[in-house]
């Protein structure tokens, strides 16, 4: 069953068994297998420690106890695979070569809220996928193996469309805008129903603890991050993959495993509303603990490679100025805030006579921009704008004293940006 | 109306979807709001002490000015 010549070869294959090919719904009951458990799920979900993958790292089974004591009959179970991140494919990869895996895992939520439906989001772009998980459900029917209800949705697939209210808006309105909320631990809603979003990782890992148990999953991994992680790598690299790694794992081996560039300039690490790091940590452990004293955390398990001869600030620039034209434009601050950063990083990287003040700028828009959208998309932008300044900080002096650097003007790139077609017609509904 | 004097701290907050950005809370309550360079509201993050009446009083006003009704007290219990 497992072969070499697939690009997406795992260290450590847990979620991805089966990259060959995708497992039928037999072949994958057949490579899991049930153990049968001690305590109850949600007692081994907790002592499992797993944390949510899609970026924001919450204690899955909090999430899960929050959702089951509120009250109401129909609740819904929301498995988030939009993949906004244009530099991630891991929950893509997931579904595709292992379904029933992430659906085991979605059941198991659903059984432990006492939800009756289960809705999985992916991208429309993706239609392929979406067949996929289509098939995979039907499947599920035929063989009688499905317990609740399921569904595939497919939201336009922009970056905050995968944001949690601005999916659970689109499930109810048809419109993919999140939503203000107060800052308060919050129960969100599908026109009445209760539901708990869980991004596609996340679930697979649900699916893994409850059929080999919270032991088995804690067996890799470091003690406050315990299991494995998926990581979407690209940047200086022959092919960008997705590699299944125990959490912990310095990220100098990771980019072994990848076949990256071993000495590279930095690395982006979580996402593009992530961060920075330079390659003088390539030492430390892939984990946020280890990750958050040099101010970076692993996110949604992205890592970006900038070889040396690639320009940090044309980098960014890039990115923020896609980040920008993502803003759903509904918050002043976010909808001028992110295309003025975007404005002043192209300044900075030309280097001309006005960098000086555009550098300037940057620093103090960041400061007023931060924390005021309705939703954390701003505050990506503005996370991975303070990284780009401080880590690069020689670098944006040079810039910024109009010494911009030979990379600047190159036209190879690092960090994946799709086209910015859509500039003219948003696609919200 | 009455203010009650009670413990705790108030913060106004601002939704920013609804916000349009025409700036009238800032006029309202200056010590309370300022301006970004867009013309959005920039709220003091400070809390308000809820006896402080004066503040209360100017963040009613603001609250009761706004025409797109984007902002609101949230009180916080302090611990
Ligand atoms: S902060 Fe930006 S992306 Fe988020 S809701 Fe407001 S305008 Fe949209
Ligand atoms: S008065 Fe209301 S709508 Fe106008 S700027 Fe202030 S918060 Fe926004």
């Amino acid at each position: 069953m497992t072969g070499n010549r697939d690009v997406t070869m795992t260290t450590m294959p847990r979620l991805l068994t089966g990259h060959n090919a995708p497992l039928t719904l037999s072949e994958y009951e057949s490579t899991f297998p049930v153990i049968a458990r001690a305590g109850s799920l949600l007692g081994e979900l907790d002592a499992s420690g797993l944390t949510g993958r899609g970026g924001a790292g919450f204690p899955t089974a909090q999430k899960v106890r929050l959702l089951k004591a509120h009250r109401g009959h129909h609740k819904i179970v929301v498995v988030n695979a939009m993949e906004g991140e244009p530099a991630s494919r891991k929950d893509v990869s997931l579904l595709r070569v292992n379904p029933h895996l992430v659906l085991d895992g979605a059941e198991v939520l659903a059984s432990l809220i006492g939800a009756n439906e289960i809705i999985v989001c992916i991208a429309r772009e993706n239609e392929r996928l979406a067949g996929h998980v289509r098939d995979a459900l039907a499947e599920r029917v035929r063989q009688r193996r499905r317990t609740v209800r399921s569904s595939v949705q497919t939201p336009p697939g922009r970056y905050v469309a995968g944001e949690e209210t601005a999916l659970v808006h689109w499930l109810s309105n048809r419109e993919t805008l999140p939503q203000y909320r107060a800052k308060r631990p919050h129960v969100a809603r599908v026109r009445d129903r209760a539901v708990l979003v869980d991004n596609a990782e996340t679930c697979a890992h649900v699916g893994l603890i409850a059929r080999a148990g919270a032991e088995s999953f804690r067996s890799l991994g470091t003690d406050a991050s315990p299991g494995t992680a998926l990581v979407s790598i690209s940047g200086a690299l022959d092919r960008s993959q997705v590699l299944e790694i125990a959490l912990g794992t310095p990220l100098r081996q990771i980019l072994a495993v990848a076949g990256a560039d071993p000495d590279p300039q930095a690395l982006l690490l979580g996402g593009y509303g992530g961060s920075w790091l330079d390659a003088t940590h390539l030492d430390t452990p892939y984990a946020n603990e280890a990750l958050a004293p040099v101010g970076a955390t692993t996110g949604a398990g992205v890592i970006v490679v900038l070889a040396r001869e690639g320009c940090a600030v044309a980098e960014t620039e890039r990115v923020v100025r896609w980040m920008a034209n993502e803003s759903a434009r509904q918050c002043g601050p976010c909808a001028f805030g992110l295309p003025s950063l975007a404005e002043d990083l192209t300044l900075l990287r030309r280097g001309a006579n006005d960098a000086a003040h555009a550098l300037e700028r940057l620093t103090s828009r960041c400061g007023v921009i931060e924390g005021r959208g309705a939703c954390h998309h701003p505050d990506g932008v503005v996370r991975f704008v303070r990284s780009a300044l401080g880590v690069f900080r020689d670098d944006v002096a040079d810039h910024a004293s109009g010494r911009p650097c030979i990379g600047s003007g190159s036209a190879r790139h690092y960090a994946t940006v799709p086209r910015l077609d859509h500039e003219g017609e948003l696609t919200w509904q | 109306m009455a203010v009650r004097r009670r413990s705790g701290v108030i913060f106004l907050r601002v939704d920013p979807v609804l916000c349009d950005g025409f700036g009238h809370c800032h006029e309202l309550a200056p010590e309370l709001v300022a301006i970004d360079e867009w013309g959005y509201p920039v709220i003091t993050t400070e809390p308000i002490a809820l006896a402080n009446d004066a503040a209360l009083a100017s963040a009613r006003l603001a609250v009761r000015g706004c025409p797109r009704q984007a902002l609101r007290i949230e009180r916080v219990n302090e611990r």
